[in-house]
């Protein structure tokens, strides 16, 4: 018998079962998957306007169908996972150190969180909501 | 003392004659404050004198006793049984070659730590006589938290990159290199860059977040991957797209 380290290799299908926080990594790569396509449907739409008012009218009729609306809520949900996945990870990434201390990380992350909502309002008030 | 029965799931890999490792069952009386070192202990000392595992301090400084308990990464000087109510499943480390029960061969992960140079690079050594080199409370802060790791290789053990593709520096190793490199009195980042901003380097990283949470001296190695990620692009920024760069 030959004398030899045992190698335990890793499930490459289904390694994320092994432990919850890899399925919580799969799920937020998972959501951008939703992320992208909203970008496609955007390009989409870009296509369509530049197609004329015939064109651009069919194309929000599509928008109000009940499969668009659903998309639309998955994408949405999907969207806010995400971006609060990465929010999170700006105070790993960007930690700021004033004299001999760090700012909490919360602040960074809550900087972000702030932002995010501010423009958020600044798009809605030129989209006509306000 | 309060004492309880403890039963242990240890596997078991003996390279003489095992071709597949097996689990075998103990069952030891342990005291209620005990960690599973203490009963790994008890069991090689009463029961089973053949079990093999390492440990040195029985402190969590010397990183010696990881492994894989309940399917956790774990130092098992660190792991007290009162949290384990039921059957304690121990494994070696995930992700390394094992040489024995409990004992993993760590040869990859020193290979990658002498790779990122972890030591303290100066282009001109200073005369004994101009005296120690000096650093501000503010410049030790910086790197503080990434000079606490204590090489127990848990993080590699959590992390699924390294485990689907090993030649992954790793966190342990990226996050030493980034430590040295936010040393005030380091001159060696470009060196280690070399290693780092690669595709083997930080950006086989997918931020899974495992090696933070399963680290015992909260270095949070995570962050130093994104944090050279960050310095990794604007190096390549300066280099590539600025007129005249150099990182």
């Amino acid at each position: 018998m030959s004398r030899r380290p045992l190698i335990r290799e890793v499930p490459p299908a289904s390694w994320f079962f092994r432990h919850p926080r890899y399925l919580r990594y799969m799920a937020r790569e998972v959501t951008s998957v939703f992320v992208g396509a909203y970008c496609v449907l955007l390009v989409i739409a870009m296509q369509r306007l530049a197609a004329g008012p015939i064109a651009w009218q069919e194309f929000l009729v599509a928008l109000r169908s009940p499969v668009s609306i659903i998309f639309h809520l998955l994408a949405m949900a999907a969207a806010f996972y995400h971006a609060g996945t990465w929010f999170n990870a700006t105070q790993k990434a960007m930690p700021l150190q004033i004299g001999e201390n760090f700012v909490p990380g919360s602040y960074i992350s809550g900087a972000h969180y702030l932002v995010w909502a501010v423009l958020s309002l600044v798009v809605l008030f030129f989209a006509g909501v306000f | 003392m309060k004492e309880r029965l403890v039963q242990l799931d240890v596997l078991r890999y003996n390279p003489d004659t095992d071709t597949e490792a097996h689990f075998q069952r103990y069952e030891v009386m342990c005291q209620e404050e005990w960690v599973v070192l203490d009963a790994l202990n008890k069991v090689k000392e009463s029961i089973d004198p053949t079990l093999n595992y390492r440990w040195s301090c029985h402190m969590a400084v010397c990183g010696s006793c990881g492994m894989m308990i309940n399917g956790e990464p774990k130092l098992s000087c660190h792991t007290f049984l009162r949290d384990y109510p039921g059957v304690i499943r121990v494994e070696p480390l995930t992700h390394f070659p094992v040489e024995r029960d409990l004992v993993t061969a760590p040869d990859d992960f020193m290979e990658k730590l002498k790779r990122v140079k972890p030591y303290v690079i100066a282009k001109q050594k200073k005369p004994i006589e101009e005296g120690e080199y000096k650093q501000t409370p503010a410049q030790l802060m910086k790197f503080r938290q990434y000079s606490m790791c204590i090489n127990c290789m848990l993080c590699y053990a959590a992390c699924p990159e390294y485990g689907l593709t090993p030649h992954f520096v790793g966190p342990a190793a990226l996050t030493l290199a980034h430590r040295y490199n936010l040393d005030s009195r380091d001159e060696g980042r470009k060196e280690r860059m070399e290693v780092v901003a690669t595709k083997e380097g930080v950006w086989e990283c997918t931020f899974v977040g495992a090696c933070s949470e399963v680290c015992p001296a909260q270095v949070d190695p995570a962050s130093a991957l994104q944090q050279l990620k960050i310095v990794g692009s604007i190096d390549w920024i300066v280099e590539h797209l600025l007129p005249g760069g150099k990182p």
